[in-house]
């Protein structure tokens, strides 16, 4: 079928990885924003495959770990009232708060539920008429169409039982944040795929021109992740700084304008707190006014809430992508995905436990399973930091 | 919870006010909400994330993508895993679609003779 046997060949796998060795004169350092791509890109020992002086380094876009620590600890003082059904998307389960997680709380008798979408709270709520319904509504742009379509549908249909704990957070303000910071060290970007279905990527055009870095949309398979990655190497190496869709199949300018649509008519732009990294300006969301009455922090007056992180995560300095769980000392001894001290190891799309999944720095080197050839056994797993030429930063 | 299944509409019907979708992912059927792609025709592929139709996709590039991701193994059966019903959540959506569990909408109920759609979906 066309297109078909191409993408899947491990042939053009190769091709485009030796496409990018020819391009690449100098070192470039990417981030690649999503942890749905980190988690293919660590598994298919892709970054291990790439030009010595690549250097992929992950990005904070996973729901889960940045979601703050006052919102989870929240989440757990709501969920411990008797007349509440607390639900949540199934990853926050094992997230841990303060003192514990939800899933901890469920085990001592709370009513705790898993959904997978939005929507089974709101019917969760219809069906307990005498119960709280609450849903933590966490997240990025990707979900946030969800997320708001379960609060208008509970206005609609009257379900005055239900309401959200919403921690919702913005891509565009956190690469802006990034590149702000006297650390960055970040080139060019591979922006969130799913995130740009949905909103397009106009929004990333003021911050291409304004930082002079190339963001390139990017999908979530392998071949996609490599293409990307061509893409942001050949724009960096001619010095431009544009935003370029490699993920034409679902992602259209002006993204998804119904969805656009349904999300203002329920949240507004605020300022968001996220784990590890702290306040950024704008960069989430919150309920607007007309619809402040399904909003749990109103409704269950949770404040006063005292947050205490474990004294040994560095989960702010992963998700920042200036450190790899390679250099924490608690990873894969006193954390691991059975007993996570810190977000990023609880969520599939978290970098350390995407690192511990694929065995990294854990004695055990599992070989990539779709694209063996991309990394071989004898290939030096030295980081990539070889030198090339001076490192130099885009003009 | 990031992640984004492209799969095949099979049905289209109206869960009391609300155009909902039946999708085929691979032989896994489940619901998928298509408000924001009214557009979308069974037999076309949408991009479904936490039970909602996110964008609509080329159907030779979707199959690409969706045979990629068969040989892929762990994060999407841990995605389709969470699309069943959850630990004991009401909310299991069986072949009929979850009608019964709807509540109707004041505004639609009593005015809508056609809400309960008919077996096999129109659409």
């Amino acid at each position: 079928m066309k297109y078909l046997d191409e993408y899947r060949d491990p042939v053009l796998a190769k091709k485009l990885i030796a496409e990018i060795h020819r391009i690449t004169t100098r070192p470039w350092t990417l981030m690649e924003v999503c942890g749905g791509q980190t988690h293919t890109i660590v598994k298919q020992g892709i970054d291990e495959a790439l030009p010595a002086g690549i250097r992929m380094i992950h990005g904070p876009g996973c729901p889960v770990c940045v979601t703050p620590l006052e919102q989870v600890d929240k989440a757990l003082a709501i969920a411990a009232r008797p007349d509440v059904i607390f639900t949540s998307y199934g990853d926050m389960l094992r997230v841990p708060g303060s003192t514990t997680d939800l899933l901890a709380l469920k085990a001592r008798g709370a009513d705790v539920r898993i959904v997978y979408s939005p929507l089974d709270a709101v019917w969760i709520a219809a069906a307990n008429p005498a119960r709280q319904v609450v849903f933590f509504a966490i997240g990025f742009e990707t979900t946030a169409p969800a997320n708001a379509m379960a609060v208008a549908e509970a206005a609609r249909r009257g379900i005055d039982n239900f309401s959200v704990l919403v921690s919702h957070v913005l891509v565009p303000p956190a690469m802006a944040a990034i590149l702000e910071s006297p650390m960055n060290r970040v080139q060019a970007f591979l922006a969130a795929g799913h995130v740009c279905a949905v909103m397009g990527w106009t929004e990333y055009e003021p911050i291409a021109a304004r930082y002079r870095v190339p963001i390139v949309v990017t999908g979530f398979e392998p071949l996609d992740l490599l293409e990307g990655i061509w893409l942001a190497v050949r724009q960096l190496e001619a010095g431009r700084a544009e935003v370029e869709n490699q993920y034409v199949r679902a992602v259209r300018r002006e993204g998804v304008p119904l969805a656009q649509r349904q999300i203002f008519e329920v949240f507004e732009v605020g300022e968001r707190s996220w784990r590890g990294i702290g306040e950024i300006p704008a960069s989430g969301y919150h309920l607007r006014e007309a619809y402040a009455r399904f909003d749990a922090e109103r409704r269950f007056a949770v404040d006063e809430i005292r947050t205490r992180e474990h004294p040994a995560c560095i989960a702010g300095a992963i998700l920042t992508g200036e450190k790899t769980p390679l250099d924490c000392t608690a990873y894969g001894v006193l954390c691991s995905p059975q007993r996570p001290l810190g977000a990023p190891m609880v969520s599939s799309e978290g970098t350390c436990a995407a690192f511990h999944a694929a065995g990294r720095g854990l004695g055990l080197q599992l070989r990539p399973l779709l694209m063996p050839t991309l990394a071989p056994a004898e290939a030096p797993l030295a980081p990539a930091e070889a030198p090339l030429a001076p490192a130099e930063a885009p003009r | 919870m990031c992640l984004g299944i492209p799969g095949k509409v099979v049905e289209i019907h109206d869960e009391a006010g609300l155009p909902m979708g039946k999708v085929d992912f691979g032989g896994v059927r489940k619901e998928a909400c298509l408000a924001y792609v009214p557009e979308t025709r069974i037999g076309d592929y949408v991009i479904v994330h936490v039970g909602f139709a996110i964008s609509r996709v080329d159907e030779e590039e979707a199959l690409r993508t969706l045979e990629i991701l068969a040989t892929m193994g762990d994060m999407v059966e841990t995605e389709l895993a969470t699309m069943g019903p959850g630990m004991d959540a009401p909310a299991v959506i069986s072949d009929e679609g979850a009608a019964g569990l709807l509540p109707v909408p004041p505004a639609a109920a009593g005015g809508r003779p056609g809400a309960s759609p008919p077996p096999g979906g129109g659409g």
